[in-house]
């Protein structure tokens, strides 16, 4: 006998054991293939590949890989929207469960990474990608292939997570994936070695991202553009990314201990031989909580952005704003403890932390006001970003008394792990981030893409979203109230929770359907969207609304002077008075044709791309222990390096002709 | 509708030096501003790398009375070979030193033998935790023993992977500057090449005071 089918059948049973073959996870894998067909029988035809593969894969521009982040951000909404439903269908029949506890456990796991960390953190690489180049008068970021680099390490990383649904099994710890429930003695299988490496791998990626920007920021401002004139959202850019540099080390650190502990054999986490687990809880949340941090502070600048634009007034309390933001950045690393008020530490301990946490409450609150001080007394247009920002108000305050609440460590005693807990941080995060995201996605497309969302669905998806959120999220605090907690995956009837467990799901499914007219408002205005022609429709503050919408691949032809804070408005009300035009006219930005320099753009590459792949295939090697393969991985990785790194050739040159021509074909030369 | 050009618009290539008298008294790699901006990315990537270590560092102070049915710090800690690995990696500190100096005068051939000698003190250093490593595991003093010896372990050869990793760095700058001579972009990169150095001398003395002379006194 050959030992060929022997091994066929080794491969079969670890690649696809049982639990994977279950129907959510076949009916997963036929809706895949069919994707995938349907995409490669569309491209091939329409001979896109090598569109596909020139303009988007191999890019450095900042502006196409915001593109790509979005998109992949949304196609990671809807997987976690999925899974979210799937829960909310459960809990909804608790007689009739559609899905089993184990199933359960793998599903609340994925849609908590999925949310975070593959429809968070990339959205909002989306918006700083798209525009803050833009707003602070700057050709690109400060190292354009490493930041193809982040994106395609995110992707890869983010396909390895995802391959885990179909391919040996998923990772089922939850989110947190707290040991010694992660260790191998408990919890077997490549599901968790999955969470790991996609986590591991997508962090590096999101490493470079913050250290891409805080340099950006530091160092490519626009002649003039001093820190305290820069936009609100280039701050929440600069806090973030100080964030990211900070609280990612201890997450890698501690993914990695349990990496060695289940692969090594190491006593990190062990029950025995001294491992401890409340080390890891406590170096994941020392990233963990800048991490909440890090996915609203981007959703703050949004929304101070489109306060302004669409009250038609400066930002209220500017100095203020910018305190308050890096006094969250600096207190977010001291609240890590609030996590785990229940688990051990000493009342001065939980003390310190509970008023830290409470602390964090009192520039929050100056945001809050400062943000509707910005409304007063203006002219506020209601579209849908600004309704979105509108709605955040009165959301973020009951999300954040209910924080208070649960920083007041004797109530959280009783409201630890209970839905209460789940309803609070998702109002943070769908009410502060996930509205903040959507209003940037409004708010920016027309500079992303060059035409507008078309605003009546838009405002149609918003109502519904905002009130699915409420019916949602409303019951489970009062589900908390009564006792239910957070991951069972079904409960007896006669709790008194069933009534109100519906109504929540009922929210859930509205939700999805605003999530569909979303896709459908984006599809539909790809095709009938109105064109952005002046490249200020919205009548903007900030850099970005001076340049031509969609933007040239250089940016700017000259890079602007700036005087003051909302340079752009300032040159506005400069012309305004001028020429004695109506309060809402503006110039369109002429540059005198010898003010234009030849200038270097960064070349295309397709390094960064071979770089995630060769990562998903060392990960991929690692989560089965193949060590071959994580080999094959590690040489790609190495090769890549070494070439992209004996490649000093970065930079395209475009003549000056060029750039003035392309202008000219924009009207914006200067006769 | 009548159109005015952008209040005040410069005209500035990019990238260039600030201006040419400030770009002419700087260093070759700051002379270059996007030499000098990958500098100050450097410096982000050296705070993230520091704080790796410092976790590691909690990590490790937390684990160290953690020794379950295995040897404690005292007992498995000799300083004889720290002190050699102290001296090694201090004295490359100091030659990678004179590497960068030799290079700002142009100095090309000493800039290359300073950077040799560098790498033979590092591999030195390298050669010695390795002996070390092998000493306890042999002694049965491993990383599966107990969670003071993971986090020893993990601690100490992460420092001691970084120096390896080091070693190939410097040893393809050094091909690099054969072919290519000394430009803004090798200048550039071996001056990031010294910041690392240095930054591994600076964890090592953490580790030799933390782990090991604190280990032994107990």
């Amino acid at each position: 006998m050959t030992p060929m089918p022997h091994f066929a059948v080794y491969l079969i049973h670890t690649l696809f054991p049982p639990d994977v073959r279950r129907p959510t996870e076949i009916g997963a894998d036929v809706m895949m293939g069919v994707v995938a067909i349907w995409i490669f029988v569309h491209m091939t035809r329409h001979h896109r590949w090598g569109w596909l593969w020139h303009e988007w894969f191999t890019t450095v521009d900042h502006k196409k890989i915001g593109v790509m982040y979005l998109v992949a951000a949304l196609i990671m909404l809807f997987r976690g929207g999925i899974d979210a439903l799937m829960m909310r269908t459960n809990l909804a029949l608790p007689l009739h469960p559609v899905i089993s506890a184990e199933e359960y456990n793998e599903v609340f796991t994925t849609h908590g990474v999925i949310m975070i960390f593959f429809m968070a953190m990339p959205f909002i690489f989306a918006l700083f990608n798209a525009v803050i180049p833009l707003m602070i008068g700057a050709r690109d970021v400060a190292f354009p292939r490493l930041n193809a680099v982040s994106f395609w390490l995110f992707a890869f990383g983010a396909a390895l997570f995802n391959v885990a649904f179909v391919v040996g099994g998923s990772p089922n710890a939850g989110w947190t994936a707290y040991p010694p429930l992660t260790e191998l003695a408990y919890n077997p299988g490549p599901g968790l070695n999955y969470y790991l490496m996609a986590l591991i791998i997508s962090g590096i990626g999101t490493t470079i991202t913050g250290l891409n920007f805080l340099v950006t920021v530091l160092r490519l401002r626009a002649p003039g553009m001093t820190l305290m004139r820069m936009p609100m959202f280039v701050w929440s850019a600069l806090n973030t990314s100080a964030l990211i540099l900070f609280a990612f080390p201890p997450l890698t650190v501690a993914l990695l201990m349990t990496l060695l502990d289940r692969t090594a054999g190491t006593h990190f986490f062990t029950m025995g031989g001294g491992g401890m687990p409340m080390m890891y809880v406590n170096l994941f949340w020392l990233f963990g909580h800048p991490e909440v941090y890090i996915v609203v502070l981007p959703a703050f600048g949004v929304f101070s952005e489109v306060f302004a634009t669409f009250s038609r007034k400066r930002l209220f309390g500017y100095d203020s704003m910018v305190l308050s933001m890096t006094a969250i950045m600096v207190l977010a690393y001291g609240t890590w403890v609030h996590h785990f008020f229940t688990m051990g530490a000493g009342p001065a301990v939980n003390a310190f932390f509970g008023v830290s946490t409470m602390l964090i409450a009192i520039p929050t609150g100056v945001k809050i006001f400062n943000w509707i001080f910005t409304m007063w007394g203006g002219r506020v247009r209601f579209t849908v970003a600004m309704l979105y920002a509108m709605a955040f108000i009165p959301t973020f305050i009951l999300g954040g008394a209910t924080g208070i609440l649960l920083a007041t460590v004797p109530a959280d005693y009783q409201l630890h792990n209970s839905y209460f807990l789940v309803a609070h941080f998702h109002t943070m995060l769908i009410g502060g981030t996930v509205f903040g995201l959507l209003a940037g996605m409004y708010y920016w497309w027309p500079k992303m893409f060059g035409y507008s969302l078309r605003e009546s669905q838009g405002k149609l998806a918003f109502w519904l979203f905002a009130s699915g959120f409420w019916v949602t999220f409303g019951p489970q605090y009062l589900l908390g109230f009564s006792g239910m907690t957070r991951r069972m995956d079904t409960y007896p009837l006669g709790l008194g929770w069933h009534s109100l467990n519906v109504v929540s799901t009922v929210g859930a499914f509205i939700m999805g359907a605003a999530f569909l007219i979303l896709v459908y408002n984006v599809l539909w205005s790809m095709r009938h969207g109105v064109r952005d022609q002046t490249g200020d429709p919205w009548n903007g503050r900030t850099l970005e609304w001076s340049l031509p919408s969609p933007v040239p691949e250089y940016n700017f032809a000259c890079l602007p002077t700036v005087g003051e804070r909302d340079a752009w408005w300032g040159v506005k009300e400069a012309f305004r008075r001028e020429t004695g035009a109506d309060e809402d006219a503006a110039p369109t930005p002429q540059v005198r044709a010898e003010d234009i320099r030849g200038l270097h753009l960064p070349r295309n590459t397709a390094y960064p791309f071979f770089l995630g792949a060769s990562f998903f295939v060392f990960g991929f090697g690692v989560v089965f222990t193949w060590w071959i393969i994580a080999a094959i991985g590690f040489a790609g990785i190495a090769c890549t390096l070494v070439y992209a790194w004996f490649d000093h050739d970065e930079h395209l040159p475009m003549p000056a002709d060029e750039v003035r021509h392309h202008e000219a074909t924009l009207g914006r030369l200067l006769a | 509708m009548s159109s005015i050009p952008l209040e005040g618009a410069v005209s500035a290539a990019w990238p260039e030096a600030h201006t040419p008298e400030a770009a002419e008294a700087l260093p070759l790699e700051f002379a270059d501003q996007e030499q000098s901006i990958a500098i100050t990315g450097f410096w982000m990537f050296l705070v993230t790398d520091l704080l790796i270590f410092a976790s590691l560092f909690a990590a490790y102070a937390v684990y160290r009375p953690m020794i379950a049915s295995g040897p404690s710090a005292q007992q498995l800690f000799h300083l004889g070979p720290t002190l050699l690995e102290t001296l090694l990696l201090l004295t490359s500190s100091f030659t990678v030193g004179l590497v960068v100096w030799s290079m700002r005068r142009g100095h090309r051939r000493a800039m290359v033998g300073w950077m040799v000698i560098t790498l033979l003190l590092g591999a030195g250093f390298v050669a010695t935790e390795l002996h070390e490593f092998f000493g306890d595991v042999a002694l049965g003093a491993s990383w599966h023993t107990s969670a003071f010896l993971s986090a020893f372990f993990l601690l100490v050869g992460t420092h001691g992977l970084h120096v390896t990793f080091g070693i190939l760095w410097a040893l393809a700058l050094l091909i690099q500057v054969a072919r290519k001579g000394i430009n803004s972009i090798t200048a550039r990169k071996i001056y990031t090449f010294s910041l690392y150095w240095h930054f591994l001398d600076i964890i090592w003395v953490f580790i030799l005071s933390i782990v090991y002379l604190g280990g032994k006194i107990g």
